[in-house]
């Protein structure tokens, strides 16, 4: 499929979704929903870097957070329309990202990973140390009741974040399919044998880092204005970075299909336990659920299910199936 | 701020001492990220496990806490050993272990985390201790003995794991199944045992680093995050897999973290290590004792 019917595709059902939604006429599904779009975002982004390229990234809440802060700190200076201030945010993210990245790409991937573990204290520190931005107090903004053509303000914001889906799951199934993707793939494969190949890895790297890093800021920009009352410790959350690893992992991580069947399945099923059972028992299951995934079904769901499609039993053309009970029949 | 001399110095020597303490928590990474290669970033987790242990211990019984830790060596081994046979049979055999085998340390590490707020809640936990409290005094120095007492037994502590590694039959097992793993086959040694015992070692060092972490200072379940950037950062810096090194290094890292908050303010602490991170990476990768 092309990418412009594919993009028109997605247009389509993410239109519908939102048409549904408004039949529906509860804003509570436009609060949940934001919230699993979101997390299509942050799965999707990170799956650019850590499925494509191999490298794990435990700082997704750091790039989140700095999208949602840069926010803020627009916001304080001047009223700015939410869709430039996406813009920033993915911008303040992107370089952020590409700086971690030429920083310690260089090396091992495990080195990567902790630099982006490690990162999330960091950012959080200058944040909580940050006056202009709240501090450790954190900061209010207040969201207007209602925007023109929209109704409700969530319904807009509900739009931006399916706005935010769409592209970042164009922009990955770009990538794939392009010289781009294929590049990420050596890199995964095997680093040594694509650098002397003459593929340039770093760079590659770099690219993957800083649009990985510059979806994920994109998708924390808006956030302010959904939670209202931004502190450090909910826009540096543990569940974003948890969640932006364990749905690509348990989706699948070689497509875009993996993170967003993850994402749209942990989603909900997060949003549903939130409201029934605690939330911090849903973040348990999550947990749970990332390492049962990875021990036992490493290629997550969309692997299960290719492996049921080769593995599926072909019935023999003019015989029964024989089931193992049946008794024997002498010839 | 007004520069102080007396106040350089106590910056220093609390930055020595909490190096030591330092050099302890990072033991257990020094092993099995390392030497065994094996990124074991869930590590400060099972070090707040470990104050936990000695929290219910000495809340119900009112053990002094390092015997507590001394006693859960060998459940914190078990563990180890437990964790490391998962981890080889799932991730190491099958060659996964760079993406899903840090995947899966994150989880066990979250696992841990939310399991304790579940249990224990967020609110700060201490232990009580005899030397928990008082202060020695020497001219215009303070050494309170809260932070003496776990240095000393950090410091034993590295000195025996330091013995063990080279003086052992097992320990110099372990340093050459970092350098060869075939070669140990061909010495009639099964590689997988020798690190399953290192891991299991390195867990259980976690056991007694959580005890000295819960005399230092009262300990909350996400206390542990702000040891992730500090102990690879040690453990880089210190030239992966050395243990002098790792002393050295920790000491270092106290210092600068020592002094930046005294002469900056405490919660700017946990942006020294990050630097030392990034600027060892950058500059020289191998560490100071790196081979």
């Amino acid at each position: 499929m092309r990418s412009g019917l594919f993009l028109l595709v997605c247009l389509i059902v993410g239109g519908s979704v939102f048409a549904v939604a408004l039949e529906l006429g509860n804003d509570y599904y436009f609060f949940a929903g934001y919230v699993v779009l979101q997390y299509i975002v942050l799965a999707t982004a990170w799956n650019i870097l850590g499925g494509y390229c191999g490298y794990v990234n435990f700082g997704s809440a750091a790039f989140f957070a700095l999208g949602a802060y840069s926010t803020v700190a627009v916001h304080r200076l001047a009223p700015v329309p939410i869709p430039v201030l996406v813009a920033i945010g993915g911008v303040v993210s992107g370089v952020v990202g590409f700086g971690m990245g030429y920083l310690t790409l260089r090396l091992r991937g495990a080195f990567f990973a902790i630099a982006t573990l490690a990162l999330a204290v960091v950012l959080q520190t200058l944040i909580v140390n940050w006056d202009f931005v709240g501090g450790s107090r954190g900061a209010y903004i207040v969201r207007p009741e209602s925007i023109a053509p929209f109704g409700s303000y969530i319904r807009y914001l509900f739009l931006i974040m399916m706005l935010l889906a769409v592209g970042s799951i164009t922009v990955a199934r770009l990538i794939e399919r392009s010289r781009l993707g294929y590049g990420f793939a050596t890199i995964r494969d095997d680093e040594q044998a694509a650098e002397a190949s003459g593929v340039p890895t770093l760079r590659l790297k770099l690219i993957a880092t800083t649009i990985s890093g510059a979806l994920m800021g994109c998708a924390g920009a808006p956030f302010p204005y959904y939670i209202g009352y931004l502190q450090p410790s909910s826009a540096f959350g543990l569940d974003y970075a948890v969640n932006s690893i364990a749905m690509p992992l348990i989706g699948g991580t070689t497509s875009w299909v993996g993170p967003l069947i993850g994402a749209i399945l942990l989603g909900s099923l997060q949003q549903i336990a939130t409201v029934t059972i605690s939330s911090a028992v849903n973040l348990l299951i999550v947990g749970f659920l990332l390492v049962g995934f990875v021990i036992v079904a490493p290629n997550g769901i969309i692997g299960l299910v290719q492996k049921y499609i080769r593995h599926r039993p072909v019935e023999p053309v003019g015989r029964r199936p024989v089931s193992a009970d049946a008794p024997e029949v002498a010839p | 701020m007004i520069f102080s001399f007396d106040l350089l110095i106590n910056a220093i020597v609390s930055g020595i001492l909490i190096g030591a303490f330092y050099a302890a928590v990072t033991s257990g990474i020094t092993i099995s990220f390392g030497i065994l290669d094996i990124v074991n970033i869930a590590h400060p987790a099972f070090i707040i496990l470990g104050s936990y242990v000695a929290y219910i211990v000495n809340a119900t019984f009112g053990l002094d806490p390092i015997i507590t830790a001394i006693i859960a060596t060998p459940a914190f081994y078990a563990l180890g050993a437990g964790i490391y046979q998962i981890y080889y049979v799932s991730f190491e055999k099958r060659g996964e272990e760079s993406m899903r085998g840090l995947a899966f340390f994150f989880g066990l590490m979250f696992i841990t985390e939310v399991t304790l707020v579940l249990y224990f809640g967020v609110d700060y936990r201490y232990v009580e201790a005899p030397y928990i409290g008082p202060t020695l005094h020497f001219a215009s120095l303070d050494i309170p003995l809260r932070i003496l007492v776990p240095c000393l037994v950090s410091l034993l502590l590295i000195t025996v794991l330091q013995l063990m590694l080279t003086r052992t039959f097992i320990g110099r097992a372990i340093m050459a199944v970092a350098q060869d793993q075939l070669a140990l086959k061909l010495m009639a040694i099964d590689p997988i045992r020798i690190k399953r015992i290192a891991f299991g070692i390195s867990i259980a060092s976690a056991s007694l680093a959580g005890a000295f972490l819960i005399i230092i200072q009262p300990v909350e379940p996400s206390v542990g995050r702000e040891y992730i950037g500090r102990v690879f950062a040690i453990c880089v810096l210190g030239g992966m897999g050395s243990l002098p090194g790792t002393v050295i290094a920790a000491m270092l890292v106290g210092i600068v973290e020592s002094l930046t908050s005294t002469f900056y303010g405490p919660s700017w602490a946990p942006a020294v290590s990050f630097g030392f991170l990034l600027l060892t990476l950058a500059v020289r990768p191998a560490g100071l004792l790196g081979r």
